[in-house]
């Protein structure tokens, strides 16, 4: 198992090097400028001075080896000083988004709690909805709550989130006035009221995403439980005279999970990849929002620097997908 | 007559009552809300009027221009004039005497050096100042005492309210900002993002693309104001989502930039907790003609350029049909309600500056008809497109992604497919569109299209400089990289001759009077331009709100220090 897992580690080094150049190429070749949101007023000679500043002028592989050593080299010694005082990233230049001009990661910094938070909430809620809904939609198949289950499992995945978040915002906000429409980023939590304010702002977004989330879990563990049903050896257990109770949740339900932690598993790296459109909605100012911001204004550091850490995470959470299965289910073995 | 002084001075002690009261920091915290996130908070590293819109609550120049476009003091003691001796007979120099005691809002004086400095700053050739244009023909900026600021420009300058004037070209604080000359600016996070001011706001907290905390600044200038403790501008979302926060919700006070259609306008205002506000500025949605011919079947490098006269539009009479065929008052009604107006000028205001063109208002489909007939274009095989010579009255119309853009596009194609013209409508995506990116083919400059729609505007009730674009040696060229205003490559010596005599002419009057011939060469008397809608920027402040003095020639937050509670 563990020269597997390292293995598969080493393996992803060249993965990831590759990958990262085929971003930056595709972000770079995409058409646009950092320049396109600066009003007309501003003429020629000026926009060229300013894309000479922010380096933009490189040729492209001038950028991307910058880019690389920013990446692997001046970002950790930043983080190193930052944590023992030291001085490794002293004078050198961090990635600095075009937009704004402040560092990405110092950026990134201040927008993954809002993402982890609410985005990862929703993903929990959403599991936790959906399990329910799976199990006992299998067990009582094509009962009137299994038809009831996959109306909400339909509507949740037919129904995209700048529909159902903006039909909630009309009723929940506009009509009922029970909940806010803007996420407010400044918001401590010191006691009970601002706590109970926290959740408040949560609620809408949180069922937003809750909704696309515990649809698409709830058909994976329904159609789970369903194939495990049908196996002998719940046939054996009926017969040994288990209540139905130890045989749907503890013979069938251990059995089912296995492909649905997978499936769970692997969705987290979305949790970090932020909800776009979700977040631009309710002004969550996550990693979402920060995203599409920086491709409309074709910050290109920023963007790269997202995509990339995405790729990171998605490669490292397939590893340990792999190495969950293999501790789940004992027929698995990778030596 | 006594009685009557007496009544003015009671009338006028009541009218003042308010602020003579008030006290800073008493009306709690006012929340504003921007579509789109501020991402920095010096304007001199951003064009973004978000960015630009932000700062001006912190930073302040010598002077600002109020909603009628009159210069008002702000951190300059007076407007400088020939009359009171600021502005040298010659036109050569402006001198601005500081406030007396000025502080900033870390409490340490602001002085001439201030300024000095922040001409120094804008100008460094590595500093990629994006207001480099406010100090074009300033020879040198110094301190001749600590409070009087002597600007020298290079000739003499009709108009010297350019450096130093509006929100585009505030006073930056030399201590702060003395280590981010030239390329160290890019890397100044902290300066660029918490600007020491002396507006009636100080930054607190900053989170990029998000939020801007602030609070009142404890020395401002005015010791009643401003009369909220604290101010938070939250960005993000979509022109829809921030209006709904003031108008729907009450989330906010302030929203900028509620760009919606007439009828969500109507549903909003209807729900009675807030109004929408228009400034009419010198924004104006307009078609430009191509005069030169976009063929792909050009060589790459002719196409578009000054050596391939446009077949179809070159005829003076086919664009004059183009611009009658269109019921501009539609177009306001379908796409901007309340916040447009129909338009034949390119500079449709101030009213001083603006031609009396309105020839263009009426739509004439027979007259238009008649024209194209003139001209030779008739429907000579029955297909419902006029040709000539064997040749097609096609067009390629192209603009950038934008719902409203899109319904013009829909609306201008019916009427010139009744024309008997046939139109193929393009979108393109606004980052390339105005991205100026030379490689790309689909850039408004390159206009690989014969005719093409966007806004532009003055950034100056002067529009001397935004006159100029349509010089002929501004036309975007291969050789130039295709960089260049002149869009339609429009070309005529008397234009620019008449150009070259605005920028000599001194007496405000006969300068009005150049402008508006400028105008009409490029509207009326040319129809290279085809104006289409006076826009306005629309906003929304909750009836809770009270001093919002909307402003098309400066921050629309200019007077926010008189912003107040209406309780």
């Amino acid at each position: 198992m563990l020269t597997f897992t390292l293995r598969r580690l080493l393996l992803a080094i060249p993965t990831l090097l590759v990958v990262s150049l085929v971003i930056f190429l595709l972000v770079d070749l995409a058409p646009g400028s950092p320049l396109s949101e600066i009003p007309l007023t501003v003429p020629p000679e000026v926009r060229q001075k300013m894309i000479e500043a922010m380096g933009a002028d490189q040729p492209v592989f001038v950028r991307y080896l910058l880019w690389l050593r920013q990446f692997f080299w001046v970002e950790p010694a930043t983080l190193i000083d930052g944590w023992f005082g030291t001085t490794l990233a002293e004078g050198e230049q961090r990635i600095l988004s075009w937009q704004s001009r402040s560092p990405v990661f110092t950026i990134i910094g201040q927008r993954l709690p809002q993402t982890l938070i609410v985005i990862g909430t929703a993903y929990l809620v959403g599991v936790l909805i959906a399990l329910p809904i799976g199990i006992y939609s299998a067990y009582r198949q094509y009962s009137l709550f299994d038809q009831g289950g996959t109306l909400f499992a339909m509507i949740g995945f037919s129904v995209p989130t700048f529909f159902s978040g903006t039909l909630f915002i009309i009723i929940f906000a506009v009509w009922l006035g029970w909940f806010p429409t803007k996420y407010d980023t400044q918001l401590e939590v010191v006691d009970w009221a601002t706590f109970w304010e926290q959740i408040r702002q949560m609620a809408l977004p949180v069922m937003t995403l809750g909704l696309a989330n515990a649809a698409a879990i709830s058909r994976y563990m329904r159609s789970s439980m369903l194939d495990n049903m049908a196996m002998d050896y719940v046939r054996t257990a009926r017969a040994k005279g288990m209540s139905e109770r130890t045989v749907v949740l503890k013979h069938v339900l251990r059995n089912s999970m296995i492909p649905v932690v997978t499936v769970i598993a692997l969705g987290i790296p979305t949790i970090f990849g932020g909800a776009i459109i979700t977040e631009n909605l309710f002004g969550v100012n996550g990693i979402g929002a920060a995203l599409i911001g920086a491709i409309h204004a074709n910050d290109i550091p920023m963007v790269q620097t997202l995509a990339f850490i995405f790729a990171v995470l998605i490669v490292l959470f397939n590893l340990i997908a792999d190495v969950l299965y293999g501790l789940l289910d004992p027929r698995i073995r990778y030596d | 007559m006594k009685l009557r002084t007496a009544l003015l001075g009671a009338v006028a002690a009541l009218g003042l009552a308010p602020a003579a009261f008030a006290e800073r920091g008493t009306d709690g915290e006012v929340k504003l809300t921007f579509p789109q996130a501020v991402s920095i908070m010096n304007p001199y590293l951003s064009g973004g009027t978000k960015d630009i819109y932000a700062s001006s609550m912190v930073l302040e120049p010598l002077a600002g221009l109020d909603p009628d476009g009159n210069l008002v003091t702000k951190m300059a003691a007076e407007i400088p004039s020939l009359e009171n001796g600021g502005i040298s007979a010659d036109l050569t120099s402006i001198t601005w005497k500081l406030l007396p005691d000025l502080k900033w809002s870390d409490g340490s004086a602001v002085t001439a050096d201030d300024a000095v400095f922040t001409w120094q700053y804008c100008t460094h050739p590595e500093g990629g100042c994006a207001q480099a244009t406010k100090f074009e023909g300033v020879a040198s900026v110094e301190a001749v005492d600590a409070s009087t600021i002597k600007v020298t420009f290079t000739g003499p300058k009709p108009n010297p309210f350019t450096a130093f004037v509006g929100a585009l070209s505030p006073v930056l604080q030399k201590a702060q900002f003395e280590a981010c000359l030239g390329a160290a600016a890019q890397t100044c996070t902290d300066a660029n993002n918490m600007p020491i001011g002396t507006g009636p706001f100080k930054v607190t907290g900053f989170t990029v693309n998000d939020t801007v905390s602030m609070e009142a600044n404890p020395n401002y200038r005015d010791a009643a104001k401003p009369a909220f403790a604290t101010a938070v501008i939250k960005g993000g979302g979509d022109a829809e989502g921030s209006a709904r926060a003031v108008m729907e919700t009450g989330e906010f006070d302030y929203a900028w930039n509620t760009q919606i259609p007439p009828d969500s306008q109507a549903a909003m205002t209807a729900a009675g907790k807030g109004q929408f506000v228009v400034a009419f500025g010198t924004l104006v949605e307009r078609i430009e003609m191509n005069t030169t011919d976009p063929s792909p079947e050009l060589p790459e490098g002719e196409r578009s350029t000054a050596k391939h006269p446009h077949p179809i539009l070159s005829d003076i009479k086919v664009r004059t049909a183009l611009s009658k065929a269109i019921d501009r008052s539609i177009l306001v009604e379908v796409g901007y309600g309340a916040g447009g107006a129909p338009t034949c000028n390119v500079i449709p205001a101030p009213a001083a500056w603006a031609s009396d063109n309105t020839g263009c208002i009426a739509q004439d489909m027979e007259g238009a008809k008649a024209l194209l007939d003139e001209a030779g274009w008739t429907d000579s095989d029955g297909d419902g497109i006029r040709d000539k010579d064997g040749k097609k009255l096609a067009l390629l119309y192209q603009t950038s992604v934008n719902p409203i853009r899109q319904d013009f596009q829909a609306l201008i194609k019916d009427w010139w497919t009744e024309l008997g013209v046939e139109v193929e409508l393009k979108a393109i995506d606004a980052g390339v569109y105005f991205g100026g990116d030379p490689g790309s083919p689909d850039t408004f400059q390159k206009f690989y299209a014969d005719v093409e729609m966007y806004a532009n505007n003055s950034d100056n009730p002067d529009p001397e400089t935004y006159l100029g674009q349509y010089q002929c040696k501004n036309a975007p060229t291969p050789e130039n990289g295709w960089q260049g205003e002149n869009i339609n490559r429009y070309c005529d010596p008397a234009y620019d001759e008449l150009h070259a005599k605005l920028t000599q002419t001194t007496d405000v009057a006969e300068r009005q009077a150049i402008a508006k011939q400028l105008n009409d060469m490029v509207t009326k008397d040319s129809m290279i331009v085809i104006p289409l809608v006076h826009r306005g920027t629309l906003s929304a402040h909750s009836n809770s709100l009270g001093g919002v003095q909307i402003n098309a020639w400066d921050s629309e937050l200019w007077n926010v220090a008189d912003w107040f509670r209406v309780k």
